[in-house]
């Protein structure tokens, strides 16, 4: 990776680079270009076009944790600006992998709960590289609940490596804390929407991920071990990630043909990061559209449907019939 | 029977699960003798084997199967298993996961990773589900997900309590984003169980880490954990790999779960079957004559 820029986009990246020292040029000595500009930006097109269109799912995986990629406080500002976040679980403190707060949508409030990687070093040490303690998860669901009590829909963004395994995270419940909230999740009377953003990392990711609509931008990932962590296990060798991504399943295609996602937001040609702010609009016109639907549903029935959403999920055969369930 | 059979949407098979524990050979280390792996006294075969696999001089919990868990802690002949025919896709196309399946049911003589199904404790009806850890190390796929969640849903329309013996190391990587959704759908079944007032007691054998603890596991209103076992989100490996964290010792272990709160008591084998019958009496389950219906 050259200055934050993937090995498969370096081609396009030169080339852009190119266009834009040419207009520099075109303006410092004020000499007309322009043919010379569009030759070049009708050659970037097809060169975006060429490397985008046909992205492998380990290509995928590096676009889906690219460092320019919209984090989730990218995606807040945008579509909630007058997201106002609130602090703790009540029981042990503030996890800053986790960002909780109130906005409205539409001028209807809402309650947010969000997964926040870090930028930088620094922002990654006190956001703990995006993977929660349980006390990140506690500090969701008390949001979650308190969006009940209120009436208010919840919506989540997805985007960590997963839930933090180190032993402080062992000794505060790590596992009890993910599993307190599936159970939860699964049975809160309002609207829940969640959107994948980048990294859907495992437990991680559902400890805030059980909702009436699960909705995943184009080169989000969603898996149950890292690409990383299969590879390790089935050829020895971590180096074989971009093969486990592809055996895994991972992309949002996947997903939505696996029925585990709903909907597929499109990202701008090239990822995410080339545009945040098409890319929120699109989040946002998801979640907007979304919700709309489910606050037509009776509250009972929007539990029940839940249920029944996760229930069906899985693949299996009954001996004696050979039927698919 | 055929009043119990209307109660289910499926169609449940009664099948007894052999009671002996001959077919459990592979457990046991073979010859007259065998030297404890823990503390290094000599035991006698028979003698390990009729303290539940637990070396009488040290404690130490051999691992053992499903059915000789099954075996050694229900009334004889009250096993009626559910769901027995349930059997694992490929649904991702996943790398030799077939062959590995195969090899499971061939090894374990079990279709999949856990055995759920009706009987008795000292005369009180449960549901039991008891995890095979021998079977794909215990992992939690779409078989093991649904058969949970129908017990789940089958206690609550019994009104009978339910036990889960959980040994597993996590969600089945064979099976991809469906195995991890499996964590879900258990949680919102166990939720629906608790909601109806259903009593859960959930069991922790030597492992039970990751997905499985991160879901169903830990939802227990009495969660009770076999000695020293292995109890995490992650473990030690996995730590130690990751985050490079030196770990204390005895981390990671019942008694150190216990100690942090997270689970209510540490029972040896040999005394699970009078825990169990004990804190299904204080919930005012009785024993009762005969097939029940609860
Ligand atoms: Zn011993």
């Amino acid at each position: 990776m050259v200055n934050g820029n993937l090995d498969f986009e370096k081609p396009l990246v030169e080339l852009e680079s190119r266009i834009a020292e040419l207009r520099r040029f075109s303006k410092e000595k004020n000499i007309d270009l322009t043919e010379e500009i569009t030759t070049l930006e009708k050659k970037a097109a097809k060169l975006r076009h060429e490397i985008y269109a046909n992205l492998t799912p380990g290509q995928r995986v590096q676009l889906a944790r690219h460092p320019k990629r919209p984090l989730a406080l990218d995606f807040i500002n945008l579509i909630f600006p007058d997201f106002l976040e609130l602090h703790g679980d009540r029981l042990y403190r503030d996890d800053h992998a986790i960002i909780g707060g109130l906005a409205t949508l539409e001028g209807s409030p809402v309650t947010v709960i969000a997964e926040q990687k870090g930028r930088d070093t620094k922002e990654n040490i006190a956001r703990n590289f995006g993977m929660p303690f349980p006390e990140g998860y506690r500090k969701a669901l008390r949001l979650m609940k308190q969006a009940e009590k209120f009436g208010r829909p919840i919506i989540t963004l997805i985007d960590t490596p997963g839930a933090f395994p180190g032993l402080e995270a062992e000794q505060r419940g790590q596992a009890e804390a993910i599993a307190v909230n599936l159970m939860y999740m699964s049975r809160l009377a309002v609207p829940i929407v969640v959107v994948v953003i980048g990294e859907g990392g495992s437990g991680g990711a559902l400890a805030i991920g059980v909702g009436d609509r699960i909705l995943m931008l184009e080169n989000a990932q969603y898996s149950v071990i890292s690409p990383e962590g299969c590879a390790a296990i089935l050829w020895h060798d971590a180096s074989f990630a971009p093969e486990a991504a592809a055996a895994l399943k991972i992309t949002a295609k996947d997903l939505f043909e696996l029925k585990v996602i709903d909907e597929i937001i499109p990202e701008p040609l090239g990822g995410a990061h080339r545009d945040y702010a098409e890319t929120a609009a699109n989040v946002k016109a998801a979640i907007v559209r979304n919700l709309q639907e489910l606050k037509k549903i009776d509250v009972k029935d929007l539990v029940e449907q839940r249920y029944a959403k996760f229930r069906k999920m899985g693949v299996f055969y009954e001996a004696s019939e050979d039927k698919e369930a | 029977m055929a009043t119990i059979k209307d109660f289910f949407r499926s169609k449940p098979k009664y099948v007894t699960v052999h009671q002996p524990s001959t077919d459990d050979r592979r457990e046991i280390p073979d010859g007259l003798w065998v030297k404890c792996e823990e503390c290094g006294n000599l035991l006698f075969n028979k003698e390990l084997e009729r303290s539940l696999m637990v070396c009488p001089k040290c404690g130490y919990h051999y691992r053992v199967s499903a059915r000789f868990r099954i075996a050694n802690l229900v009334d004889e002949d009250s096993f009626e298993e559910f769901d027995a025919d349930l059997i694992p896709g490929d649904p991702l196309g996943f790398p030799a996961y077939p062959e590995k399946t195969r090899a499971a049911q061939e090894k374990t003589g079990l279709k999949e990773a856990v055995i759920t199904g009706r009987c008795r404790i000292k005369g009180i009806p449960v549901i039991l589900g008891v995890m095979e850890f021998g079977f794909i190390g215990g992992s939690m796929g779409s078989v093991v997900g649904e058969k949970i969640t129908r017990a789940a849903e089958r206690a609550i329309e019994t009104k009978l309590p339910l036990i889960i013996i959980s040994t597993s190391g996590g969600a089945r990587m064979q099976e991809g984003i469906l195995s991890l959704m499996q964590m879900a759908k258990t949680s919102a079944a166990i939720g629906r169980l608790d909601e109806a007032g259903g009593l859960y007691i959930s069991v922790l054998a030597n492992p039970c880490t990751a997905g499985v603890m991160a879901s169903f596991a830990s939802l227990g209103d009495i969660i009770i954990a076999a000695p020293k076992a292995l109890v995490a989100f992650a473990g030690p490996r996995v730590i130690e790999q990751t985050v490079r964290e030196k770990l204390p010792p005895g981390s990671h272990r019942s008694e150190f779960v216990m100690e942090h709160g997270f689970v209510d008591l540490i029972v040896d084998r040999r005394e699970l079957r009078d825990t169990l019958a004990k804190l299904l009496h204080f919930h005012g389950r009785t024993a009762v004559g005969g097939v029940s219906n609860g």
